[in-house]
């Protein structure tokens, strides 16, 4: 159960990753805001209630990791590992700059406590498998966390990784479909029909639970569930693309269009 | 003259490595028998991993191990890991600069009997175009079990290239092997032969046809195509006459274009290239298709006298 004070600090991070990404993708004028909204309380429940892991450390060998396989909605990602320590919060200011460590799509090998580096679709769960595989051959027993989006698992790839997860029976991992039902060009179902979803990963050999992935009491008690698993598990999170911005909210064309000015204002006083 | 196959150089390394280096993982997909990784799988079945006929996921799987440590030597057709998981070798290996051996086999058009869809005659370009990528394309068995316990040693990723057929061994290319420094094998003044691969062979053959005539030939063999030894086609381009490319792969995007780049910028000097033309390849043997696609050493004799006369 999670307690009255824990649910205060998720919902309240939660608001403040989302002021984050609203001021981010404003400033650079470039990104993508609905995906990373509708993420933000998946990412709250992880970093400050789920996830092992230690900001001041970021290589840390026993840490849980974290692979945002949907690599476009980087804001979400880049807000909470700021907000946790990771790097200083004015490196916001640079995200998406030449010379910055916050590019568009994670990059490993430069932001701290980005795990895998993703950005085209389908990489990220493929590269979570064989990172799980590796922490099998070793012997640890941290957990494999992968965002996926509904648009994404139309490539052919994440079902090429959902095989292979199978087949290694890597119970280490925990996987998320942000399910907003939109994508770039519109309605999911419309542009490459999914449903339904659940019993596709099932026939994959994953263990399916089907949740409000803006709850933070399913979030949580889910993955506890899902850690009880011998199986691979998918969490099929039921989310709202632009989430807690109302004009936003359901709306395909702020999958990649940064907010001007005056939306960007009315959006951050939604968000006081 | 003894016969080989490059990609058995491959497999004897990755069982070598095997025994040296536990943090060595070998992978494939579906075509293990082929690219004769199963000789490990029968060694280390523990770390031998094989991911069917999915060579998308088998790079970014590798990409993922290789995060968390190892050594992965992910194998499969040249043609599949370029063309196929070409997306997958850029994103996930070369753009994050992981330690990621891609080992390829049945590449150029030796692959023989299977037709274009298998020749890969367009990898090395592909491979070369990625920034932080390491490109080796040795020259005969002992060349490939070199370059390949060379790459596992680097820290970063590399794509191995190897044939499918029996090629002659060279022993003049054979001791020591380090990445980015090509062998000369013959010294020469009036023009320089730069062979890749298994035309390294043919590369000596012409330099005999050629010195009976009378001529002064250089063979550089070069099996590391980047980094390339720029060093070692300026001196070629400032010390004789001109200079000719050969390998088994298109004249697009290869050996001929690097060296040719590296002349045009600092040393201006006739440059032809012997490979296989802007076309696919066709069946056939594999000898008979190195004679059609015209990768053999009269063909590089024909190109030489073009730069000497």
């Amino acid at each position: 159960m999670l307690s009255k004070e824990k649910h205060e600090l998720l919902r309240v991070k939660a608001k403040d990753i989302r002021r984050e990404i609203v001021t981010m993708v404003h400033r650079a004028n470039s990104g993508h805001v609905g995906g990373s909204l509708g993420a933000a309380d998946i990412i709250s429940a992880l970093y400050y209630h789920v996830m092992r892991h230690d900001p001041k450390n970021p290589e840390w060998e026993d840490r849980d990791r974290f692979i945002l396989s949907k690599g476009h909605c980087t804001p979400v990602i880049y807000a909470a590992l700021a907000d946790c320590g990771y790097f200083p919060k004015e490196d916001l200011l640079e995200f998406r700059r030449p010379g910055s460590h916050l590019q568009g799509h994670p990059y490993q090998p430069k932001t701290p406590g980005i795990d895998a580096s993703t950005g085209t679709l389908g990489i990220g769960i493929s590269t979570g498998v064989g990172m799980a595989l590796g922490a099998k051959l070793k012997k640890q027993d941290h957990y494999y966390y992968i965002l996926c989006g509904d648009g994404e698992i139309q490539e052919g790839q994440v079902w090429e990784a959902a095989a292979f997860a199978n087949k290694y029976k890597l119970d280490n991992v925990i996987g998320f479909v942000d399910r907003n039902y939109l994508q770039t060009d519109g309605y999911s179902e419309k542009v490459m029909p999914m449903d339904p979803l659940a019993p596709k990963w099932e026939s994959f050999g994953w263990k399916v639970f089907e949740i409000d992935g803006h709850s933070f009491e399913e979030i949580i008690d889910t993955i506890e569930k899902a850690k009880k698993e011998k199986q691979p598990v998918m969490i099929i999170a039921n989310t709202t693309k632009g989430k807690g911005v109302s004009f936003m909210e359901g709306e395909a064309e702020w999958h990649g269009k940064p907010p001007g000015k005056e939306d960007f204002e009315k959006a951050m006083l939604e968000l006081e | 003259m003894e016969y080989k196959a490059t990609k058995q150089g491959y497999a004897d390394a990755l069982k070598e490595l095997g025994h040296e280096n536990e943090k060595v993982l070998v992978m494939d997909a579906d075509v293990a028998k082929a690219t004769l990784t199963e000789q490990f799988e029968a060694e280390f079945p523990n770390r031998f991993f094989n991911c069917g006929v999915q060579e998308q996921n088998m790079l970014s799987a590798a990409a993922g191990l290789a995060l968390e440590g190892f050594i992965p030597f992910a194998s499969t057709f040249g043609v599949f890991a370029t063309c196929r998981a070409g997306d997958q070798m850029r994103s996930s290996i070369a753009y994050p600069k992981l330690n990621v051996k891609i080992g390829v086999t049945h590449c150029g058009i030796s692959v023989g009997g299977d037709g274009a869809s298998h020749q890969s005659n367009e990898d090395i370009g592909m491979a070369r175009t990625l920034p932080n990528m390491t490109v080796i394309v040795p020259g005969d068995y002992e060349e490939s079990r070199l370059a390949t316990h060379a790459a596992a040693k680097m820290k970063g990723p590399v794509y191995l290239r190897f044939g499918r057929d029996k090629y002659p061994v060279v022993p003049e290319i054979h001791g020591s092997f380090e990445i980015g420094k090509a062998k000369t094998l013959r010294e020469g003044t009036d023009v320089t032969i730069i062979t890749t691969g298994i035309l390294v062979n043919e590369g000596l053959v012409a330099a005999t046809t050629l010195e009976e005539k009378g001529h002064s030939v250089r063979v550089v063999h070069m099996h590391t195509i980047k980094p390339l030894d720029t060093e070692a086609v300026l001196k070629a381009a400032r010390e004789t006459k001109g200079i000719v490319t050969a390998e088994e792969h298109s004249i697009l995007g290869g050996l001929g274009e690097a060296v040719a780049g590296v002349v045009a910028e600092n040393h201006p000097c006739p440059v032809q290239r012997v490979g296989v033309m802007d076309t696919f390849g066709e069946s056939g043997q594999s000898q008979e298709l190195l004679d059609l696609y015209g990768l053999r050493a009269p063909n590089i004799v024909e190109k030489a006298m073009k730069i000497i006369s």
